[in-house]
């Protein structure tokens, strides 16, 4: 069976999505990335779909999936490079990913990734302070 | 003694040739700026041939008959050709029923003796001509909508422009009324400029939306979600104080979305998000010196 790549860099996990997700590929994805993201205790996840042209609910729902069990291991998630007609698909299916950070490019993911961790990381120690 | 028609006509076709163009050739609706009378004659010598071989005594009273369909196909070229050159309804018209009083002529000439006879072989010829009128106006408007359609796109398209304001930040005005087939092109050609120019921040003119209901009103969310969806942001700006009353009177929640009243300060806004300052040149002024 096929599987995606999932690849660590640094505090991130990246996966880059090349071919046209079936339904079973979806779900090895979905379960292979929450394994990582606890496994490495990665802080980001960062997935590529600018390969994808084909979406469906199903592809949505696990996407929505993926970033809200990421967010509940303590990691941000965040989708990038989403072609203009899978944002139309998803948009006219009524699933308009809230909750799912998004980014134009792999770059400025990554930017927003790191962005979002030093906040979370300031708080912290604004915590730890205030604990003190 | 049975007269066959068709076999007389098919005899005569000189004749009837002959005869439809000089009808042609004196109507007052005779367009030489559009067509040369060689192009014409063509055309007609054409259309002429096609009838008299499909034309036979078994088909002559059923003008739906299947034996026509090579007639049918010559006159709907000749048709929208036609529509398409800009020639009126009438001249249209007249081209196809000139050919009747070159047919009837004939067959006058042919069948004098017996006026029973006559008058019957000449309602069953115009009832042909007749049935190929129809068929010459129902191609000639659907060339017609051919033109309207095409042209509709065209206006969708150009009305749409996206136009790059700064680094990363892309702006669309919309003018007219947004409908769904409008919404669509909108929002593809402005995703796509998204990905070209790889901006973070669109912003969605609608000052030139006349009116804004809650169908819009639901496009425009769309529009907004699928840019988010792709990683940018979006802003909607033009927003006249009429169509801030109708949006807040028809309940529509547009909270979400970040609106601003001009483009200008929904330029500003998109300046801040992307940390940029506009400022004026410092000059050191006499009075700045002295100070």
């Amino acid at each position: 069976m096929d599987k995606i790549p999932i690849l660590k860099i640094g505090h991130f996990l990246m996966v880059a999505i090349q071919v046209d997700l079936y339904d079973r590929l979806a779900l090895g994805l979905e379960s292979d990335l929450v394994q990582a993201v606890s496994k490495t205790g990665a802080k980001g996840v960062l997935i590529d779909i600018s390969s994808v042209s084909i979406v469906d609910s199903f592809m949505g729902r696990i996407l929505g999936n993926i970033a809200g069990m990421s967010k509940i291991l303590d990691a941000e998630t965040v989708i990038v490079g989403m072609q203009p007609a899978v944002a139309i698909t998803l948009v006219e299916l009524g699933l308009p990913l809230k909750g799912v950070q998004t980014a134009l490019n792999v770059e400025k993911g990554m930017e927003l990734l790191q962005k979002k961790i030093q906040i979370t990381e300031e708080e912290e120690i604004e915590d730890d302070s205030t604990l003190q | 003694m049975k007269l066959d028609t068709a076999k007389i006509l098919q005899k005569r076709k000189k004749q009837i040739l002959e005869l439809w163009m000089k009808n042609q050739l004196v109507d007052f609706s005779l367009r030489e700026d559009l067509m040369s009378n060689e192009e014409l004659s063509v055309q007609s010598e054409e259309l002429v041939n096609v009838l008299l071989q499909t034309l036979s005594n078994d088909n002559l009273e059923d003008v739906q008959s299947a034996s026509f369909e090579p007639l049918y196909e010559v006159l709907e070229t000749i048709s929208r050709s036609r529509a398409k050159m800009g020639y009126s309804p009438r001249e249209t018209g007249t081209f196809v029923f000139s050919l009747k009083d070159a047919l009837l002529n004939v067959l006058q000439q042919e069948i004098k003796n017996d006026p029973v006879q006559l008058l019957d072989e000449s309602m069953k010829v115009s009832k042909l001509i007749d049935s190929l009128g129809i068929v010459t106006f129902e191609t000639f408007i659907k060339g017609r909508e051919e033109v309207i359609l095409r042209q509709t796109d065209e206006i969708a398209e150009i009305s749409t422009p996206v136009i790059r304001v700064w680094d990363g930040i892309v702006a669309m005005p919309i003018i007219g009324t947004l409908d769904s087939a409008r919404t669509q092109v909108v929002m593809e050609n402005l995703l796509q400029e998204i990905v070209a120019t790889s901006s973070s921040i669109a912003i969605l003119d609608i000052s030139g939306v006349p009116a804004v209901d809650s169908l819009v009103a639901q496009h425009l969310l769309k529009t907004v979600s699928a840019t988010r969806l792709m990683g940018a942001e979006c802003i909607i700006s033009g927003i006249r104080p009429e169509i801030a009353q109708t949006v807040v009177h028809l309940g529509i929640d547009l909270s979400g979305i970040v609106t601003k009243a001009t483009l200008a300060s929904a330029l500003r806004h998109a300046f801040s998000l992307l940390q940029l300052e506009v400022r004026r040149p410092i000059v050191k002024t006499k009075a700045g010196i002295d100070g």
